[in-house]
């Protein structure tokens, strides 16, 4: 990771056979996949399924037990590869700094890797939170800000890096919708500009069949399907159509039944 | 216990290994001087006051007593500069500023604030561990040589106003440059230096391993300063022994 230059291409993935245990309790059961170049990639499934466990495992943060997670056929554990591709991570939380200004914590990579002088990196952050929509709130501390907000400059500080791959951790959770949809917007916009892979692990459906190429629906640490939004749409697995199709209905009160009734008669 | 020795001498030789990074890191460096300095100095300026008077208070009376009054200055000031200003010293910043590094550093890491750094190449030891150690390893000899000064004029101050010791300032500088060598002084800064390299990995330790929400902040921050605290004190035998060959 020696130059900000532009990248206009992403990287493909390959994940093969990974397993991760903690407490004697498995969490990933052997989890095979392949993320073309480019691609959106969404990884749904229910909370506690082993998620964002994987997620810590594609940027490195966590050593499986068996398996292997290659990147362009190369083991992503060896330092060289790490620093060959350039691989940034979105967190659940944005994750920035709160010590920080938003400029700061944007510039933070170009800075403490000497990425160029301070006017440049000053440039270059400017650039990235007019990308995200955030134009001018270089000077603003993290905890002024929403949660999209907070969102969008991770995303921002993301992009400084000029990724090959980029992993989001529940983008849209604690959103509200239009700021989820603006998110979304935001995934599908880097795709398109910039050629980036996007890995997104969501349990949001709006999101997944929204922006996904490609969706894999994982549960108890097992993949159930892997396919276009429509594939997996129509899927027959009862644990994926449970999934989802689950939806909330409220029951009609002993009241409201009689006035449905009433209503049906008359 | 052993695993969790077994970190903080890796962590304390990984910071070692970085140190000709500090220059690069010297902002940060300055922030944390700054975090431990200014706002420490009254403090240390009032313990080391009052802990001086207390010492003439104890000793003096009993010096005075059996005719022993030159001596008070002596017996002050060596207590001092030798064991009371570095050990209080370093048991307070322990308090102060490892319990502050440790709810930072915890903070970051529950917060995933840590696994970004991370994932964008940058060192946590580098990044967050080497200022702090660097920052408490020159703050903490300084603070100890300014609260040595302020604590022997507290002795000299209550020696020469309580009646029952009676011992003038001259009188009381006099005894304590008698009895008193600069290699006594150096000897307590240097143990000071020993305790701020204690409370920087250890409290630094404890922000890394944090785990869960804010109960487990809660929890690294009483292990830093506790821990801190038992080692200080440990190391100021095992230091006391060593240095008096």
């Amino acid at each position: 990771m020696n130059s900000f230059s532009s990248n206009q291409h992403g990287v493909g993935l390959q994940v093969r056979g990974l397993r991760k245990s903690f407490d004697g309790q498995e969490v990933l059961c052997g989890l095979d996949f392949d993320v073309q170049p480019g691609e959106i990639f969404v990884i749904m499934g229910p909370s506690g399924s082993g998620k964002t466990v994987l997620l810590k495992h594609l940027i490195g943060l966590e050593e499986p037990d068996a398996g292997e997670i290659l990147i362009e056929g190369q083991p992503i554990l060896s330092p060289e590869v790490m620093s060959k591709f350039r691989m940034a991570m979105v967190f659940q939380s944005g994750a920035l700094l709160n010590s920080l200004t938003v400029g700061e914590n944007v510039g933070l990579y170009l800075t403490e890797h000497r990425l160029g002088s301070p006017e440049e990196i000053a440039r270059i952050v400017t650039e990235k939170l007019e990308v995200v929509g955030l134009k001018g709130a270089e000077e603003k501390i993290p905890s002024e800000l929403s949660g999209g907000m907070k969102k969008r400059v991770a995303i921002a500080r993301a992009l400084v890096i000029d990724p090959q791959l980029i992993l989001y951790d529940e983008p849209t959770s604690e959103l509200d919708p239009l700021s989820a949809v603006v998110i979304a917007e935001e995934i599908v916009h880097l795709k398109d500009r910039i050629g980036v892979t996007s890995l997104v692990v969501s349990h949001d459906r709006d999101l997944a069949f929204g922006v996904a190429d490609r969706i894999a629906v994982i549960n108890q640490g097992r993949i159930l399907t892997i396919g276009t939004p429509d594939e997996v749409k129509r899927h027959p697995d009862p644990l994926v159509r449970e999934f989802l199709h689950a939806d909330f209905k409220r029951h009609a009160s002993p009241l409201e039944q009689r006035k449905i009734e009433y209503e049906k008669h008359h | 216990m052993f695993q969790n020795i077994g970190e903080m001498v890796l962590l304390f030789w990984r910071t070692l290994v970085a140190l000709p990074l500090t220059w690069r890191q010297r902002a940060k460096v300055f922030d944390q001087l700054f975090e431990i300095g200014p706002a420490s100095l009254l403090m240390v300026c009032i313990l080391s006051f009052f802990i001086g008077g207390v010492m003439a208070l104890q000793t003096g009376p009993l010096l005075v007593e059996r005719g022993l009054g030159n001596y008070v200055g002596g017996v002050v000031g060596f207590s001092i500069a030798k064991e009371l200003a570095p050990v209080m010293m370093a048991i307070l910043i322990a308090g102060r500023i490892g319990s502050a590094m440790a709810a930072e550093i915890g903070s970051m890491r529950v917060y995933q604030e840590i696994d970004a750094l991370r994932t964008m190449n940058i060192n946590p030891i580098h990044y967050l561990v080497l200022p702090r150690l660097v920052a408490i390893a020159i703050a903490l000899p300084m603070l100890v040589t300014f609260a040595i000064l302020v604590g022997w004029v507290g002795g000299a101050v209550v020696a020469s106003a309580n009646d029952r010791i009676a011992v003038s300032f001259e009188a009381f500088f006099s005894g304590l440059r008698d009895t008193v060598a600069l290699k006594d002084v150096a000897n307590g800064v240097f143990k000071s230096f020993v305790f701020s390299l204690i409370i920087g990995v250890v409290s630094c330790h404890q922000g890394l391993i944090t785990r869960g929400g804010p109960r487990g902040i809660g929890r690294s921050v009483t292990k830093a300063v506790v821990n801190s605290i038992v080692l200080i004190v440990i190391f100021d035998y095992l230091l006391t022994r060593v240095l008096l060959k």
